[in-house]
């Protein structure tokens, strides 16, 4: 079989398996669909962080902020969201969603939580990414706490509380099926997105951000408007994502579900990391990993189980900075269309070719 | 000859440190022009605060007749006015080919035309042309970073060809390059001018390089302007001869 048609069968039994998945692992549906949702975080930090050489450490903003864009639509199409958060202290009336309403709000509210979440990437990368290196990712780690902060203390959205999804419908049957099937969908479409971005001269801006960006700046690259557009694009797909995520976690809570920057924020860096910063494939391989291995050590080492994360995490950073496929690609750069002059002897012996 | 490039009366003070003091000087479109001086005399200030790297304090600076001096860099750069660094920048992590791609001048393009596909066939001609001209071809694959100083330093100007600028300034293009190339590069400064209509605003410290090409010199010390003319005239300039000896 030549290259293309083993890539096609390659990705055919990779979606294949995608639509399967529900039905050969039953008891996992809600862990498989964080998995693609953990597909989506590192796909879209490893845009800004990976091929533009931006490491955001904030990137939860735009997942807190799809969360709550999408849960107050679903509510508020059909109820008073100050109402509703409220009643969670005590108020016994119940809030009952119909298989149709429940359905409306969902396809109002990720569309709702793609636009806001980059909405707010525009206005807030306008300003963060005019600065470089360290200070850009500290900047981020403020921004996603802060945002945390705030959401906590807004009665409107449930303040500390936190704001419950909205219940399911029975009529729907198991709602966590559907949630895999959409946070699969946004997999795929983040990948395919991804993919072909990095195949525009828009993917090499990147690259070249990353690699010198005073040198961009002085071959006249637009370079702010570039960084903007890549964080807003990874922003659109990660409010979809939060979005999704409420759903599955049945409750949005602001610190530890919404903005979790000390969970989904650094995860999202590692299973970047892990899989290889800067690849395509990587952010992938990496979530699948990852995701595995938290299953496991929750599993296995109940317990122990944020000990085993955190020794991985040290691991995979001092013994495998470059990843999985970074570490290939050094190894076989010819997998990656790179060569390498294996002849060159130092400086140039010769005058080039007239 | 009409002037492309007019530096006015151009000052630049680092806190007490006086880099560039009262600078005025014209590059004419098509020429070549030198910029020596001895080293910390203020020339790369000069080409920063050109580019827009540094704002001046006083002083004005016009490109085409317009003045650039309050335009940031990315601005200047799309009116067509380049400079390559001393310390040689590139891509490192990408192959030459992309580095060459994503050199082409963005000065035609809109924003929209980013997300065109990388392997237009016309850019990659040309790209392919640029590197041939400077002796690269062969390695147009491999990672711009695994090239040799000398060899990066010749991708380099091959990027900023690939530009398409009208003013190129060069921030000494034969540093570091192995003294058998030189000839070779001095041609092709000398053919870029020629062949492709690129002005040259050229920095150097290798006398008998800046000699060769340049059809007028200006000399800075301490930051000033010390002097001006063709070759010859600075070459037998004493104030010049002091400045490098150390006369003062």
């Amino acid at each position: 079989m030549n290259v293309p048609v083993r890539k096609l069968v390659g990705y055919a039994a990779l979606l294949a398996f995608g639509v399967a998945a529900p039905y050969l692992f039953p008891a996992y549906h809600s862990q498989l669909a964080e998995l693609w949702l953990f597909v989506v975080f590192a796909l879209t930090w490893d845009l800004v962080g990976g091929q533009m050489g931006y490491n955001s450490f904030g990137n939860v903003l735009f997942i807190g902020v799809g969360t709550y864009a999408c849960a107050v639509v679903q509510v508020g199409l059909f109820y008073n969201v100050a109402n509703y958060t409220s009643s969670d202290g005590g108020d016994l009336t119940i809030y009952v969603f119909d298989a149709t309403q429940f359905l409306t709000g969902l396809a109002v509210g990720l569309p709702v939580a793609a636009v806001v979440a980059g909405l707010v990437a525009i206005v807030f990368g306008s300003a963060v990414l005019g600065m470089r290196g360290h200070y850009f990712a500290i900047c981020t780690l403020g921004l996603g706490v802060a945002a945390g902060q705030i959401a906590a203390g807004w009665d409107w959205i449930g303040a500390g509380g936190g704001m419950s999804s909205p219940n399911t419908p029975a009529s729907l049957g198991d709602v966590t099926v559907l949630l895999y099937y959409l946070a699969f969908g946004l997999a795929v479409l983040t990948f395919i997105m991804i993919r072909a971005l990095l195949s525009t001269r828009f993917g090499l801006a990147l690259n070249a951000i990353r690699d010198d960006e005073d040198k961009a700046e002085a071959m006249g690259l637009p370079t702010i408007y570039i960084k903007v557009t890549a964080w807003a694009m990874a922003a659109v797909m990660l409010g979809i994502s939060g979005g999704i995520l409420g759903n599955l976690k049945r409750f949005i809570d602001p610190i530890d579900v919404a903005f979790a920057g000390e969970t989904y924020g650094v995860w999202m860096v590692l299973m970047a990391i892990l899989g290889g910063k800067g690849t395509l494939w990587g952010p992938v391989i990496g979530a699948t990993v990852f995701q595995v291995l938290k299953e496991v050590f929750w599993t296995y080492l109940l317990g122990w189980q944020r000990v085993a994360l955190g020794l991985m995490i040290v691991v995979i950073v001092v013994f495998f900075p470059q990843g999985i496929l970074g570490w290939a690609r050094e190894k076989f750069p010819e997998w990656f269309g790179h060569r390498i002059d294996r002849s060159r002897t130092g400086e140039t012996a010769r005058e080039p070719a007239e | 000859m009409s002037a492309l490039l007019e530096v006015e009366s151009v000052s630049k003070a680092f806190g007490g440190v006086q880099a560039n003091k009262d600078i005025s000087l014209m590059v004419p479109e098509g020429s070549i022009v030198g910029l020596i001086g001895p080293n910390g005399s203020g020339k790369t200030t000069l080409f920063s605060s050109i580019v827009g790297q540094y704002p001046i304090d006083n002083g004005s600076i016009r490109f085409e007749g317009e003045e650039i001096s309050r335009l940031r860099v990315p601005q200047i750069a799309r009116l067509g006015l380049l400079r390559t660094f001393q310390q040689t920048r590139i891509y490192g992590q990408m192959t030459c080919m992309q580095n060459m791609i994503i050199s082409a001048s963005v000065r035609k393009r809109g924003f929209g035309e980013m997300f065109h596909g990388q392997h237009d066939p016309a850019v990659s001609k040309h790209a392919e042309d640029m590197l041939e001209f400077v002796g690269l071809y062969e390695k147009r694959l491999l990672r711009a970073g695994s090239l040799s100083f000398g060899q990066q330093k010749l991708l380099e100007f091959a990027m900023a060809l690939m530009n398409e600028p009208r003013l190129l300034m060069l921030d000494e293009p034969t540093a570091g390059i192995n003294p058998t190339l030189i000839n070779g590069l001095i041609d092709r400064l000398k053919r870029a001018n020629a062949q492709f209509g690129i002005t040259l605003f050229v920095i150097e410290h290798n006398m008998r390089v800046i000699m060769n090409l340049a059809e007028h010199i200006y000399c800075l010390a301490h930051g000033e302007l010390l002097a001006a003319g063709t070759p010859d005239q600075i070459r037998n300039d004493p104030n010049v001869l002091d400045a490098y000896l150390g006369a003062h």
